[in-house]
């Protein structure tokens, strides 16, 4: 398991400094994918499968999902088909496809090997955190849920059409 | 599966990707990029919180991981937002156009 976990390891930090290094914001996008999911497998390796589950289905499949909203958003007009014809070609794609391959095989590696925990330190799994959750940490599950209402609020009035500026324009 | 591993190269890990994410927001002057090095620090602290926890074996570490998440949500729909804003008023994503205020 040593070797899936400097495998990841490695995943994780060439992909994030591709994302750091990327002149396109797609493709810095698709490198930072493959950094979330790196980071998935090595929780999953540590005896957190919970965490792992939620970091891919969280950040990869919202929290990314939204930055490419807003990124296509941003590029609307004829510029958006000549991006969508580049971002086909190989290069953009060939090297977050080698990477995710990479981890494709070493989950498969670790499912057929010795599941999650396998490194040795011992499963926390969703049960146990559930509870720690909703009891020793109840508190800050309130605050949490009062965050994410403030920034529900915040990016709803930050996201309207500003009405009394148009009409001063006009 | 014979040996364990050891859990202070997770520490060097996060340590290695957080650097990374402050390298990012240091030097883009685009304000995606720097979102996106924003959330590559929030990640690398949250794996540093479950590699803690799983040291120790206790939840705690993967509860605070659930607390980052939920603040990543929050801090990066509210940063989207005032990013969209920002591109309709000075029509650019360069963090250094909005250096001015107005007064």
């Amino acid at each position: 398991m040593n070797a899936v976990f400097y495998l990841s390891a490695f995943v994780a930090v060439i992909s994030t400094i591709m994302v750091i290094t990327r002149v396109n914001a797609v493709h810095a996008l698709l490198y930072f994918i493959v950094s979330l999911l790196s980071v998935a497998l090595i929780f999953f390796v540590l005896g957190a499968p919970f965490i792992a589950a939620l970091e891919v289905i969280i950040y990869a499949g919202a929290i990314l999902v939204l930055f490419v909203f807003v990124i296509m958003l941003l590029n609307i007009g004829s510029e958006a088909a000549e991006k969508e014809k580049q971002l086909l070609s190989p290069q953009a794609w060939t090297g977050p496809a080698l990477l995710a391959a990479v981890l494709l095989a070493e989950l498969i590696y670790v499912l057929v090997k010795g599941g999650s925990g396998a490194g040795g330190i011992g499963i926390i799994g969703p049960k146990q955190v559930g509870v720690s959750l909703l009891t020793k940490y109840v508190i800050g599950v309130e605050l949490a849920s009062m965050l994410l209402l403030a920034g529900l609020v915040g990016a709803y009035h930050l996201g309207k059409r500003d009405r009394t500026k148009k009409r001063r324009t006009a | 599966m014979t040996a364990s591993v050891n859990l202070d190269h997770g520490l060097i890990l996060a340590a290695a990707l957080f650097v990374l994410g402050l390298f990012g927001v240091l030097a883009r002057r685009n304000i995606i990029f720097i979102l996106l090095s924003i959330e590559v620090m929030l990640n690398a602290a949250g794996l540093a919180f479950v590699v803690a926890g799983a040291k120790w074996g206790e939840t705690d570490g993967q509860v605070m991981f659930i607390f980052i998440l939920a603040m990543a949500a929050a801090e990066v729909s509210v940063g989207l937002a005032l990013m969209l804003r920002m591109y309709h008023m000075l029509k650019t994503l360069d963090a250094d156009a909005a250096g001015s205020m107005k007064g």
